[in-house]
């Protein structure tokens, strides 16, 4: 598979990265090679063969009782953003 | 007596003995952190004040009889694990000034079982590396040879512990993390099974993959850490409620009568000469030890490695999704809207290499390529890990190479994913397919460590270790020392 670089600005689009224009022709590059080298996968037999997404399969997904198991601390929590007011996290404006 | 060449029960004894205090020992390696850790790089944050603190508290248990079993002992956390207000990097940029408001599920049970935190060790950015070259805090120096890479993702913690600025350390193993660089400088690594122990409060990489273990000079040492971190926590969804057996004691189980298979697909083209060679004479010494050597076959093994790099970067584009630029970490100066704060806050935030991951793994997942990459590689998953499956009806443990080359040169792979990629082609079979596996130092080639790996079928790890102890307990390839750390 070789990717456009038009291709690499939709991904990265799609992934919320920028990505400047003198790295552009790098990632082009380097993601087409992945993408060949995984292309491998294609020559395996897989007809009738089960997906799997989690190495123990035949666990059950445990559910716990819905009771309240945290404390609020927003506060603390909240030391580690940008910018907050008021006990909201501030962004720049969405709707004008 | 050296306190850093000690073996953790050496320490253990001599702290209950009262030959010297949880201080003296901290000391001691701060000490050695403070006038080595500046050529290796191991440690991103060294926490003199807090070990202290903790080391004092250690030693008032002890003097009050509340002593548990690893009281006293120091060691260091790798840098993906959270730290209750200690900063906690992952090795990027991303979270360069991150404090983490809680402590994960291993790091509360190792302070609850005794033991004194000295830092927080280096790591390639997010654990997507192989020679720890990716940390937006530089790369870290293998101790038997500072032009070459330590190997990754647990770069420091293995750094850390070969040239023992840290008795033990723990690592994260999601491709090979911690059996590719214990490989590399010559010490001991365990990743346990997928579920053994807790992934919470371990940033996230690919969940279905991520395991944390341990890094120690010797599988002994590495029991006594494990005992203390594994088992059950309600924290982790994905955490497996079964009894933890007595790692520690059951290190002595006789090897007579073992059966353990060389998989042939481990010995491959790309297999260095001198590492087969190598691997090759642990297999006789097993043999010598009285376990039966069987020869098994995966044939879509060598799939491996493909699998992985379509599994790890889908999971790696949806877990590191949550770094928006908003709740907590690096957020671009003056974002002009919020479509402008997102791009270049990660744009900004993330290095290369995780770049490329979110991006390989968003366009494996996006419409009309799912199916034909995502879906695909999840059924070779499986077939590998069938055919794992099969190869334990005949053999309890399987047997071959951690890595199919010692440590490279700094800088010589980083240009070139794909052979990057594929210094992992031993040790991904064991993270597709959930499995507890080891490596341990088996020799020298060049003057640099080369790594034998073991794997064994799910909660299999205390016959892992055991067969590690007991070629431990015939060689002393895991008590070397680089020269300039003696």
């Amino acid at each position: 598979m070789s990717l456009t670089r038009k291709d690499v600005e939709g991904i990265a689009h799609l992934a919320r990265l920028e990505i400047s224009e003198a790295q552009l022709p790098v990632y082009v590059e380097s993601l087409s090679k992945i993408l060949s080298f995984v292309e491998q996968l294609n020559a395996a037999q897989t007809t009738g063969v089960e997906p799997m997404a989690h190495p123990l399969a035949g666990e059950a997904q445990r559910l716990r009782p819905d009771e309240v198991t945290e404390q609020d601390q927003h506060v603390k929590y909240q030391a580690n953003a940008v910018s907050v007011a008021a006990g909201l996290y501030v962004v720049p404006k969405v709707i004008e | 007596m050296s306190l850093h060449t000690l073996s953790v029960a050496e320490l253990v004894t001599g702290l209950a003995a009262k030959k010297f205090s949880a201080v003296e020992l901290t000391e001691h390696f701060l000490a050695r952190i403070g006038l080595m850790n500046e050529a290796l790089n191991a440690y991103i944050t060294v926490t003199p004040e807090r070990a202290l603190a903790d080391a004092r508290r250690a030693d008032a248990a002890r003097s009050a009889g509340q002593a548990v079993l690893l009281t006293g002992l120091p060691l260091a956390h790798k840098d993906i694990f959270c730290t209750d207000g200690v900063r906690t990097t992952c090795g990027s940029k991303m979270l360069g000034e991150f404090v983490a408001p809680y402590d994960a599920t291993i790091v509360e049970r190792l302070q609850a079982a005794g033991t004194v935190t000295l830092g927080k060790t280096n790591m390639d950015e997010f654990a997507m590396g192989s020679s720890n070259e990716t940390s937006y805090f530089g790369p870290v120096r293998n101790p038997w040879d500072l032009a070459k890479v330590p190997g990754g993702s647990s770069g420091g913690s293995a750094a850390a512990v070969a040239a023992r600025l840290a008795p033990v350390a723990t690592g994260t193993d999601t491709g090979g993390s911690i059996r590719q660089p214990a490989a590399l400088v010559g010490i001991s690594g365990i990743k346990p099974t997928y579920g053994r122990v807790s992934r919470y409060g371990m940033i996230a990489f690919a969940s279905s993959l991520d395991q944390a273990g341990v890094m120690a000079a010797s599988a002994a040492d590495c029991a006594y850490l494990l005992q203390a971190m594994a088992g059950f926590d309600p924290r982790d969804s994905t955490s497996v409620n079964a009894p933890v057996p007595n790692y520690v004691a059951e290190l002595t189980t006789p090897l007579q009568g073992l059966r353990i298979g060389v998989v042939r697909e481990f010995f491959g083209p790309g297999l260095e000469t001198a590492t087969g060679a190598l691997v090759q004479a642990a297999i006789e010494q097993y043999r010598a030890l009285g376990a039966t050597i069987v020869d098994v076959s995966c044939p879509n093994l060598p799939l491996s490695v493909p699998t992985y790099y379509v599994v790890a970067p889908a999971e790696c584009s949806s877990n590191l999704s949550r770094f928006d630029g908003v709740r907590f970490g690096y957020r671009c100066q003056e974002p002009r809207d919020l479509m402008d704060l997102y791009k270049r806050s990660r744009g900004e935030g993330f290095g290369d290499e995780v770049k490329r991951r979110i991006m390989t793994g968003t366009y494996v997942l996006s419409a009309g390529y799912y199916d034909a990459y995502y879906l695909q590689a999840q059924k070779v998953r499986n077939l590998i890990s069938a055919e794992f499956k099969h190869a334990f009806t005949q053999a309890d443990l399987l047997i071959g190479p951690t890595s199919p080359t010692t440590a490279f040169d700094i800088g010589s792979k980083v240009d070139d994913p794909i052979t990057m990629y594929l210094n992992d082609i031993y040790t991904i079979g064991a993270n597709l397919a959930g499995l507890p596996a080891m490596s341990i130092p088996c020799g020298f080639s060049q003057n640099l460590p080369v790594g034998l790996q073991l794997l064994g079928p799910h909660f299999s790890e205390s016959r892992i270790l055991s067969a590690a102890h007991g070629y431990q307990s015939v060689t002393d390839f895991h008590q070397r020392v680089p020269a300039a750390y003696v």
